[in-house]
């Protein structure tokens, strides 16, 4: 079995995460900017995790063998102070040609409010401007269908961004139609409390079809699991899934999808 | 799948998750005070799985449990999320 980790934040897992991984079958993984559990104190911490995510984190990987990609942006729940942000995205465009760099990521909306909007605003335009994909982050739990709505609004709004171009994720039952519907991916995250679980994921692969879906973990410091994407399959293949019907779906659509950045490439 | 394999597949777990539900609520019952706002909503939402079209079940408990609003907030109250909406829904 190969698949691709497409959103998991290696910088808070072990180094026997990343064996685990491997053994798995993991061929590559991806890592967005995110939170870090506390807000950074200043500008300069995020051009440090910046450096992080483009050169230590890959040196991490690779003793491991595994290719490693990421996403920068300033991460929806430190967006609430727009002075504070525009600093964090003048850094952005320095770290863009870093060969590890897949594009604009996970941006999004927290709690829904004008600031964020805003922020939401300045990352796709920056995106825009410079030709990256984009990795939208939806928000959690009561939030996400309105985060959902006003970030599809957000983005059909800038006629520079081509749906194909744009993963938006975290969907869930209530808000994976309004995404694929106008045209863009949707990721599933499989969590063991909140977003998916794996029985769901495979309900929505199984009623939307997979033409633009794909499954990740998202593991970070939290309650989180780095190989339920490979322990999905098992109960994929349960439900009476083909092994080319899985890797379509763990493998082939990530490829395709991440393969519209030319910095993708897996050895 | 056959309706017989999905029940093969998913009944005990499903069965295990409806006795948590209920142990959950015997709890709230025994325990003393006022709840807040996500009882409520939780009861709103186990009226979905009877009323809701079939198939849609599981939207309905999450559309029952969110943020029907929209129009952003002007300012983001806190980081967290608490699982169910708190403000006030239009009759229907
Ligand atoms: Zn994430």
């Amino acid at each position: 079995m190969r698949y691709i980790e497409p959103h998991a934040h290696m910088v808070s897992r072990v180094t026997d995460d990343y064996a685990a991984m491997v053994t798995a079958g993991c061929a590559a993984v991806c890592e967005p900017a995110f939170w870090a559990g506390f807000d950074r104190g200043s500008p300069q911490a995020f051009h440090d995790y910046f450096c992080q995510l483009t050169e230590y984190e890959p040196r991490r990987a690779a003793k491991f063998g595994l290719p490693h990609f990421c996403w920068l942006c300033l991460n929806p729940k430190e967006a609430e102070d727009p002075g504070f942000a525009r600093e964090v995205l003048a850094l952005i465009p320095q770290f863009l040609d870093r060969p590890n760099v897949l594009g604009i990521g996970e941006i999004g909306l927290n709690k829904n409010s004008r600031n964020e909007l805003q922020v939401l605003e300045w990352h796709v335009d920056l995106a825009a401007r410079t030709g990256q994909l984009i990795l939208v982050h939806t928000p959690h739990l009561e939030d996400k269908f309105k985060g959902t709505r006003l970030t599809l609004d957000v983005l059909r709004a800038d006629s520079r961004i081509r749906p194909e171009r744009v993963i938006i994720d975290h969907v869930e039952e209530h808000t994976v139609k309004m995404v694929l519907d106008a045209g863009f991916w949707a990721g599933m995250t499989l969590y063991p409390e909140t977003k998916c679980t794996p029985a769901r994921a495979i309900d929505i692969l199984e009623r939307y079809g997979p033409e633009r879906l794909w499954l990740n973990s998202a593991c970070d410091w939290g309650v989180s699991e780095p190989l339920v994407v490979a322990r999905t399959t098992l109960e994929m293949r349960r439900r009476g899934w083909s092994a080319e019907a899985v890797d379509r779906v763990i493998y082939q659509n990530p490829l395709r999808f991440l393969s519209q950045c030319p910095r993708f490439k897996l050895p | 799948m056959t309706r017989q394999q999905v029940l093969d597949l998913y009944f005990l777990a499903a069965r295990h998750q409806l006795i948590e539900i209920a142990a959950f609520l015997d709890r709230v019952d025994r325990a003393e005070g006022e709840a807040d706002f996500r009882l409520g909503a939780f009861a709103a939402a186990l009226r979905c799985l009877q009323e809701a079209p079939p198939g849609e079940r599981a939207t309905a408990v999450l559309m029952a449990l969110s943020d029907p609003t929209t129009e952003p907030l002007p300012k983001a109250p806190g980081k967290g999320a608490v699982g169910a909406w708190s403000g006030q829904r239009l009759a229907a």
